[in-house]
């Protein structure tokens, strides 16, 4: 390491850090506590349809809620099972 | 018309019980006719605060329980007969509390007082529950750091759909940033979090920054609110609070390191 570089380190920016953990952790929440509260129920129910027809896991299956101004949109995603 | 004003946060020890003392002295003292209620049942502390704690004859939970008037438990200030001091019940019973309770004496105290101030407990039970129900304003109190601001934020989304405003569609309550025990000097080495961080996150309107200070801990050694050091940073920090609430545009400050003289920075470490 230069002279130079020596007298220029810095120590790291922990509160840069900070900011970017909460940024993301607070949008994350705000948007949960948005939600409707019949998603998790809705997503039970859905479940249980969907699994009489074709074999999925939990994690097969997504429902993601979004607000903005002037619309609710309501995003269901299924992966299905690969054929043999 | 009274103003119902809750001073707030989520998490414990970040100058809720400080702030509360210190605005109620200040709106006091600017002849406003102010009741400030203590809302930590079985941890009473605002009394301490106040210096007000060895005239403590009935507290909170009697009024609401019929066992005495709100004039016999209001402690008058001896030093602005213009605040009044609710001190909470030292019960166990978490329970001591109940929204018609609490309701009852709000209204009895709007008839007569122009502010009353709910210094909250922490935490998202019974008593921040009640301590914000009623509230027409929030003083959000948040130390620069991760978990004070993550929590000041569950607040916002507690005042925003758990208080009667809410419940009843009425205008939301009125939510303020205070930023305390904040320390430019570690900010401007990159260590704490800066207003703008914090303000980039909640995005609240902010009241004003109340530095970390030595005065804070001398005022509460002797019972006197830290608003009454005039001469103090922090002191004056909660003036100019008490100020800004009340519609002056006063400049914010404590915000920047104070500026050392030539000698002050050659020997900064
Ligand atoms: N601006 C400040 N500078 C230094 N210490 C402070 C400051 N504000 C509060 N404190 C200290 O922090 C501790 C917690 O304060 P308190 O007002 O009781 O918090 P809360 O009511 O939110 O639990 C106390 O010891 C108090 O003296
Ligand atoms: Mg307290």
């Amino acid at each position: 390491m230069s002279l130079l570089n020596y007298f220029k380190r810095t120590k790291p920016n922990t509160a840069r850090l900070a900011k970017e953990r909460l940024q993301i952790l607070v949008a994350h929440e705000r948007s949960a506590r948005n939600q409707p509260s019949y998603l998790p129920e809705l997503q039970k129910e859905l479940m249980a349809v969907i699994k009489k027809y074709v074999q999925v896991n939990q994690d097969d299956i997504s429902i993601n809620y979004e607000s903005d101004d002037d619309q609710e949109t309501l995003e269901l995603n299924i992966v299905l099972p690969e054929h043999d | 018309m009274a103003r119902i004003i809750v001073v707030t946060s989520g998490k414990g020890g970040v100058g809720k019980t400080t702030t509360s003392a210190a605005i109620a002295m200040g709106l006091a003292k600017k002849g406003h006719k102010t009741a400030v209620i203590d809302f930590d049942v079985g941890l009473r502390n605002l009394d301490l605060i106040l210096g007000c704690e060895r005239r403590v004859v009935y507290d909170f939970v009697n009024v609401i329980n019929d066992e005495a008037t709100l004039n016999q438990a209001l402690i008058k200030d001896k030093r602005c007969d213009k605040l009044f001091v609710l001190p909470a019940s030292q019960t166990r019973d978490k329970d001591a509390l109940t929204v018609e309770g609490v309701g009852k004496v709000l209204n009895e105290l709007k008839k007569t007082f122009k502010y009353i101030v709910c210094d909250s407990p922490a935490g998202i039970e019974r008593g921040a529950h009640l301590a914000m129900y009623f509230a027409d304003d929030a003083f959000v109190v948040t130390n620069p750091e991760v978990s004070s601001v993550r929590d000041s934020d569950r607040m916002l989304g507690i005042l925003s759909s758990k208080s009667q405003r809410a419940e009843k569609a009425e205008t939301p309550i009125k939510e303020y940033l205070l930023l305390t025990r904040y320390n430019p000097a570690r900010v401007k080495l990159g260590e704490m979090l800066s207003v703008d961080d914090v303000q980039d996150i909640l995005s609240l309107h902010l009241l004003g920054v109340i530095p970390e200070s030595q005065a804070v801990l001398n005022a509460s050694n002797s019972g006197t609110p830290v608003i009454l050091d005039d001469a103090s940073d922090a002191g004056q920090a909660y003036a100019d609070i008490v100020d800004r609430y009340l519609g002056e545009d006063t400049p914010h400050r404590f915000i920047d390191e104070e500026k050392k003289g030539l000698f002050g920075r050659l020997f900064r470490s």
